[in-house]
């Protein structure tokens, strides 16, 4: 049964009572996630892309529909995917090494031997010599690898990462970014990432999913069909630079004509 | 036309330190002053030698109670009660603030004790203590955890208030058991707002056991002062006030001390 999506969204929708009115964060969205996949969802702020890694990640129960991994109903089931939410939220008390460590400590592996495992990790992936230091003393890239890398560390198939490097400078987006490349290289795990920038969707994903506001939708798919591994150059290409457009008009449709003009 | 005035032209104020040696003797010099004016007020009649006493009787007094006298038992018996009651409120009330984590319910049903509590004034409670806890150490010792008890669970619970609610979405993302998220989350954020109140509540406790002996009580600091008092000893009502002032000192002191150890190692 390798044809089997690992991830599948039926039918999930989500309402939010505000002040006793009825507001539809989410209109019903149907999704299947392949295995081994990098899927990115865009989308204006506000359109439900933290709702929906909200539901899959157990925190919030929707008001309709069934979220399912490997074809079992894990509606509100959590610790079922690795969530890394829109803040790296580290413990400013705990070392990086013991930061890393925290999601295998949850699930009951001994201190020390969490520890064991995440050492070469910090090293092999851009965290060397860092091992001992707190978080406050980090960088802003620094502290999204170790919040990446516990993440991972949780050993679940699925991955939610939301807005990543979304406060990242530039230069430092696009090391992460090759960086988070390689990872999902290694580790070979199924990724969703929420984004909200065209470029970086495109640059990352096997699939984009675009999504409209008022009320949060699925608008459209594109299958990106780069070769990997890909070089920071692919931007530039003509196949590049059309899906960018297609992406960025299906975005500009959403606004309405007030904040378009 | 109105000329406009010339600005004045300015340079940034320069700030002049004195070395700190000369701060020392300064802060000397006042010292002794101020000690000299006293002396010398009392001998000439400027001030009344009778309420205020003088330095020079104060410190043979002050030789008497610590050759002759109790002035060991009194510190020992008030440093005791002080220390007991710091602790006990300090870590009593920090795990009932705690507690309230556990349970919205069970913390909206006991806000308004808590409030009650807080705005009752405890020491107006002290001859009531006493007369439960009889007139030995433990009624010194309830009063000083009086004290600290309330402020202690009022600030671990706005502690516990404060915690992330997305870190605490973390933890679940995690797949964490409530105890976990307690005893990984919520008890170290606590931590460093119960280190913030541990020098306010040295004090209290301070207070709290003085106030106990002050009401009724045969050792302590506070109970020579009401003693002496009582019996137009000045001085010796001086040499306790000093005694109590140097003990306060070491005290705060000291937790200032352990404030600042606890926070490197705990907190960063
Ligand atoms: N707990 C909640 N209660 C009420 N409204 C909410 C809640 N969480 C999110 N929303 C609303 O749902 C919409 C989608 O939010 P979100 O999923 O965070 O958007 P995105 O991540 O795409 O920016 C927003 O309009 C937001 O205000
Ligand atoms: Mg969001």
């Amino acid at each position: 049964m390798s044809s089997q999506p690992k991830l599948v969204l039926e039918n999930v929708s989500m309402t939010f009572q505000t002040d006793g009115q009825p507001f539809t964060a989410l209109a019903p969205v149907d999704l299947q996630i392949p295995a081994n996949k990098f899927i990115s969802l865009i989308g204006p702020s506000g359109c439900g892309k933290s709702t929906i890694f909200n539901i899959v990640a157990g925190l919030q129960p929707p008001t309709t529909g069934r979220v399912l991994i490997d074809g079992e109903d894990a509606t509100g089931l959590i610790g079922r995917v690795g969530y890394m939410l829109q803040k790296d939220l580290l413990l400013p008390w705990r070392t990086v090494l013991d930061n890393v460590a925290l999601g295998m400590e949850i699930r009951g592996v001994k201190m020390k031997d969490a520890r064991e495992r995440a050492m070469p990790l910090l090293a092999k992936y851009g965290l060397g010599g860092f091992e001992h230091r707190y978080p406050s003393s980090l960088s802003g890239g620094m502290r999204q690898r170790a919040a990446l890398l516990r993440t991972l560390l949780v050993d679940q198939d699925v991955v939610l990462l939301d807005e990543p490097f979304g406060a990242l400078d530039a230069q430092t987006k696009g090391r992460m970014q090759e960086w988070l490349l390689q990872l999902f290289n290694d580790f070979g795990r199924t990724v969703v990432f929420v984004t909200h920038d065209v470029e970086e969707a495109i640059f990352l994903s096997d699939e984009i999913y675009v999504m409209a506001s008022r009320p949060g939708r699925l608008v459209e798919k594109l299958p990106i069909d780069l070769p990997r591994p890909r070089d920071r150059s692919v931007v530039s290409s003509p196949r590049f630079v059309a899906m960018k457009k297609y992406c960025l008009d299906l975005l500009h449709m959403d606004k309405p004509a007030s904040e378009a003009a | 036309m109105i000329e406009p005035r010339a600005r004045p032209v300015r340079r940034l104020p320069v700030r002049r330190d004195w070395p700190s040696s000369l701060i020392a003797l300064v802060q000397v010099g006042l010292l002794v002053g101020l000690v000299l004016a006293w002396e010398l007020g009392a001998r000439f009649g400027v001030i009344d030698p009778f309420f205020w006493s003088m330095p020079s009787a104060i410190f043979q007094t002050g030789v008497i109670f610590f050759t002759q006298g109790d002035a060991f038992t009194d510190i020992a018996f008030t440093f005791r009660s002080t220390l007991l009651g710091f602790f006990i409120g300090t870590t009593m009330g920090s795990l009932l603030g705690m507690s309230f984590w556990w349970s919205r319910n069970y913390a909206r049903i006991m806000q308004p004790y808590i409030i009650c509590l807080e705005s009752l004034p405890k020491l107006a409670l002290a001859p009531l203590i006493i007369l439960v806890f009889g007139m030995g150490l433990s009624s010194k010792v309830a009063i000083a955890t009086a004290l600290t008890l309330v402020v202690s669970t009022l600030t671990s619970y706005a502690g516990v208030q404060a915690v992330d609610k997305d870190q605490e979405r973390l933890f679940y993302s995690l797949g964490a058991s409530r105890w976990q998220v307690f005893t990984k989350l919520v008890m170290p954020a606590c931590i460093p707002w119960i280190i913030s109140i541990l020098r306010v509540n040295i004090g209290l406790a301070l207070t709290g056991a003085i106030v106990g002996e002050f009401v009724s009580s045969q050792h302590g600091l506070g109970r020579t002062i009401l003693y002496a008092g009582q019996t137009y000893e000045i001085p010796l009502v001086w040499v306790a006030v000093f005694v109590l002032s140097a003990l306060s000192m070491v005290m705060y002191v000291s937790v200032a001390y352990l404030e600042k150890f606890l926070r490197k190692g705990i907190v960063h």
